[in-house]
């Protein structure tokens, strides 16, 4: 011991660089220390109290996430006051609103009551959209919080629905501020803050406006960061749980930036995209109103599903065949009548890189031209 | 781009040119935002009070057409006032005393009469620019769609050579690429003059590689037509025969009126696409594809690194990927493709095209690789022209200044710039398919000026008539603080209104983009 950069953590020792937190050396080292509001690579805002440790010698806890590392210093992170304070701070959390998960361990008279309650103020009778995607449930459930005989909260502010993509529900809001760091610290949109409403404090669009009606861009950032359900998507507010979801890593179709993204699907459908991997290029897990929420067309039923034909002035449905017959033998017709250079191909910026490929090999190799281009000029 | 897109936030200073990119690389103008946030220098260039300006110490608001004078004019500074990168010059560039003699009568005070900016904002922009160790560049369509979009990109390129702002980190001149695929379709040899990675259609030992690998003999060594030509070449009967592929010129096209008759004139037209767009209307076989969600492939993003794109639902109906369609028509006209999967086309277009060589699918499963990788131990290149240019050393451009086409005068008094929105996407035909993205942005409008809505006696909202020589659309007026007097905007992603009746099929010369940057207008009211 005595070295200058190393600490001790549940008594194993770590060594670590000038400006890291405690929070950011157990991150390194796989040290789980819970955090509901602490966002990777902004800086850190302390409002959650999660985070606590104990640090021997010193009466009370401190903030892993702002507490700089400093030399000698011996870091307890389950300990039992750490664990006390912990619980605490989640039961407090979760009598703050609409957390109707069943996580709070209520008598059955409780419960009807309290989600009679939800059930008004979500228009639903669902249990919370995240249910089992909720790191506040998750904690609850870690450490067996139980708030039996609490009172319920009532919240002053109704759920806020007027935009076709993001629902903010204040009931279920527990202050921690990642919504705020997403959009001012990562995406810099700064269309909310932390504000005041009526001697509360209350996450507020601009000033205390609907999204809809403030800088919000819609790029779902907030949602994304939200540890529990008071920021989510409309589409997820009424689909099925995401245990039963297929996912797929993919590459956005939009514009040329190329964001990383994450697809689930459900029933061979797409029911909601989120950003890849934080530390993932090019992107670190944003993304845009157009990737995240303009998925519609790949289900939509103006679709093409057959080829079609020109006949008689009209467009008619035709097997692949007939279609492939029609256009191999004109296009050959053509090219022997008037030369390869009568004919022309336009690929595409929004095929693959394979299919581009594809597509100048038959203009150069087949139709005998080089005059092949796409539209990117326009 | 030189560089990636990770880099911008390692700049001192940024110049952000002709890239409205808040709305057209929303992601991407987060990067930029970090940066300004955290203190790098940002300035904006644009003839419009774009939402970026917010973010940025300066807005330099330029003429629509004026950029090579203003860029040549803060040239002139930094070399007056000796901040230029002597070292670089000497060792990695050629023909600077030729060009100085241009620079030479860009005087800041010339130059503000051409672009109408304060002679002072251009001094400072040139000081912030060159006194910085790292400074890129970024632009967009604002830069490339004029009659003189080369022109204009040689300039940039001359700008960062004179402040040694090439080949490092933090530094670069860096196209950003609109559509999410078009640096692929380049790469990939979707251009009439040149095979994959940009070899020559011309060079014989390209064509002897691609003669052997696909077995075949006789390939063309004519350079190919442009889009924008084969239009005019299918209005005068010279192209008998289109088969275009997920495109929509019949919205996307400059002077739509004429393109529309282009291609009536057609034979033949095949249309390939996942929706029955304006342009498949019109055709005489139109074939179903998948879209991205339904099939395996690999992009290439504006940062030229290839990324993996994954099927994760089932394509509708009896639609067919892209390559499968096209392997069909080649084999029943006697030329045989027959590939296992999409990876089986990777493999073999890696074989032939160098930069990509080292790529393979197993490599990019996680993370994409950016080209030029040459080998299979490479790990890409992040940052181009570290060493050397492509030919070795740059050369400095002297380019002149020369006024857009058509300019606004008595009977059509308004400049008239077209461009994208954050909630549409080129021609509509996806993100119109989403409710909540058209309650966002419902219909086409016209941004003008509180002054010029005055003028017209028009108040907000109200509907009106948009004319140039070409055509005429109708839509409402949108007054606001993002446009500049005598400057209106249109977003031409609405066939109904389509923003491409009105604009000018002018060319530049090299890169035969049109310029939908600039035309002249007259508005009426319909009231
Ligand atoms: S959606 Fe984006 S812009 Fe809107 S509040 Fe959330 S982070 Fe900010
Ligand atoms: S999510 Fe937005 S910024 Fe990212 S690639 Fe898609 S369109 Fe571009």
């Amino acid at each position: 011991m005595g070295n200058t950069n190393s600490i001790t953590i549940n008594d194993n020792i770590f060594t670590f660089s000038s400006d890291d937190t405690i929070l950011n050396v157990a991150q390194r080292n796989n040290i789980d220390i819970p955090s509901l509001c602490h966002l990777k690579n902004t800086k850190p805002t302390g409002t959650c109290d999660i985070c606590v440790v104990e640090i021997q010698g010193s009466p009370d806890l401190v903030n892993a996430c702002a507490t700089q590392a400093s030399a000698g210093m011996k870091v307890y992170t389950e300990s039992l006051k750490v664990i006390n304070s912990r619980k605490n701070t989640i039961k407090s959390m979760l009598y703050s609103g609409n957390h109707n998960c069943a996580i709070r361990d209520f008598d059955a008279d409780d419960w009807t009551e309290f989600q009679l309650k939800v059930i008004k103020d979500d228009k639903t009778d669902d249990l919370c959209p995240v249910w089992g995607d909720c790191e506040l449930q998750n904690l609850a459930y870690k450490y067996q919080v139980s708030i039996k005989h609490e009172p319920l909260s009532e919240c002053k502010y109704d759920m806020e629905r007027v935009n076709p993509f993001i629902i903010r529900d204040f009931s279920r809001c527990i202050l921690c501020g990642r919504c705020v760091k997403a959009c001012r610290e990562i995406q810099v949109n700064n269309a909310i803050d932390f504000g005041y409403a009526d001697g509360d404090t209350k996450i507020i669009a601009g000033n205390d406006v609907a999204l809809k009606d403030s800088d919000c861009v819609f790029c779902g950032e907030c949602v994304q960061a939200c540890p529990v359900g008071a920021l989510v998507t409309e589409k997820t507010f009424t689909k099925q749980r995401y245990t039963t979801l297929g996912k797929v890593r993919t590459t956005c179709s939009y514009c040329g930036v190329g964001c990383q993204m994450d697809v689930f699907t459900q029933n061979n459908k797409i029911v909601e995209i989120k950003g890849a991997d934080d530390e993932l290029a090019p992107n670190n897990s944003s993304l845009c109103v157009k990737g995240r929420f303009g998925f519609d067309f790949v289900a939509s039923p103006e679709r093409l599903t057959t080829p079609l034909i020109r006949k008689n002035g009209t467009l008619k449905e035709a097997t692949w065949d007939e279609a492939i017959e029609l256009v191999a033998s004109k296009l050959t017709s053509i090219k022997n009548e008037f030369g390869s250079d009568s004919l022309g191909v336009l690929t595409s910026a929004r095929i693959t890189n394979e299919e581009n490929y594809i597509a100048q090999k038959f203009t150069r190799a087949v139709l005998k031209t080089n005059n092949i281009d796409h539209c990117a000029r326009l | 781009m030189t560089n990636t897109i990770a880099d911008v936030e390692q700049a001192d200073t940024i110049i952000v040119i002709g890239s409205n990119t808040t709305e057209n690389h929303p992601v991407l103008s987060s990067f930029v935002k970090r940066a300004a946030l955290k203190g790098t220098t940002l300035i904006v260039i644009d003839p419009r009070k774009i939402t970026l300006t917010k973010h940025a110490n300066k807005w330099l608001r330029q003429e629509p057409g004026s950029d090579i004078a203003l860029i040549n004019a803060i040239m002139h500074v930094i070399i007056k006032e000796d901040l230029h990168d002597k070292d670089f010059i000497a060792d990695r560039t050629e023909n600077f005393k030729e060009f100085c003699k241009t620079i030479e009568k860009y005087t800041p005070e010339y130059a503000s009469k051409i672009a109408k900016i304060k002679v002072e904002d251009i001094i400072e922009t040139a000081r912030l620019y060159a006194k910085a160790e790292k400074g890129a560049i970024l632009y967009c369509m604002g830069i490339t769609q004029h009659t003189t979009g080369t022109d204009n990109v040689k300039s940039l390129a001359n700008l960062a050579m004179l402040c040694g702002n090439l080949g490092i980190e933090g530094g670069g001149v860096n196209p950003l690429r609109g559509q999410n695929n078009v640096q692929g379709a380049c790469d990939m040899g979707g251009l009439p003059n040149v095979f994959t990675a940009y070899q020559s259609v011309g060079d014989d030992n390209a064509r002897a590689t691609y003669e052997q690998n696909w077995n075949i003999t006789d390939l063309s060594f004519k350079p190919g037509i442009p889009v924008t030509e084969m239009i005019n070449m299918a209005a005068k009967g010279e192209i008998k025969s289109l088969y275009i592929i997920g495109e929509n010129p019949l919205v996307s096209d400059p002077d739509l009126n004429h393109a529309e008759k282009a291609f009536k004139n057609l034979d033949f037209l095949i249309v390939q696409d996942i929706f029955l767009t304006e342009t498949a209307q019109i055709a005489d076989v139109v074939l179903p594809a998948h879209c991205f969600a339904e099939k395996d492939g690999t992009f290439s993003n504006t940062e030229r690194r290839v990324q993996r794109v994954r099927k994760a639902v089932e394509a509708p109906g009896d639609s067919k990927a892209d390559w499968e369609i096209l392997c069909g028509i080649s084999s029943r006209m006697g030329y045989e493709m027959n590939y296992e999967n999409s990876e089986e086309i990777f493999t073999e277009l890696a074989q032939v095209t160098p930069s990509y060589k080292g790529i393979n699918w197993g490599r990019i499963e996680k993370i994409g690789i950016h080209w030029p990788c040459p080998d299979i131990n490479h790990p890409g290149t992040p940052i181009l022209h570290t060493k050397a240019f492509t030919r070795g050393k740059g050369l400095f451009h002297a380019i002149d200044h020369a006024p857009p086409k058509e300019m606004p005068d008595k009977e059509y008094p308004f400049i008239l710039t077209t461009g994208r929105l954050l909630y549409h996407y080129h021609t509509g035909t996806m993100t119109m398919k989403t409710e909540g993205l058209n309650t966002l942005a419902k219909e086409c409008f016209v941004e003008i000026s509180k002054n010029d809505a005055k003028k017209l006696k028009c108040k907000d909202g109200a509907k009106v008539n948009i004319a140039s020589r070409r055509g005429e659309i109708t839509a409402n007026l949108q007054v606001s603080s993002k446009a500049f007097d005598g400057t209106v905007f249109i977003p031409f992603h609405f066939s109904k209104a389509a923003a491409n009746r009105l604009t000018n099929a002018e060319l530049d010369p090299t890169a035969k983009i049109p310029e939908f940057k600039v035309c002249a207008v007259k508005i009426t009211s319909c009231e």
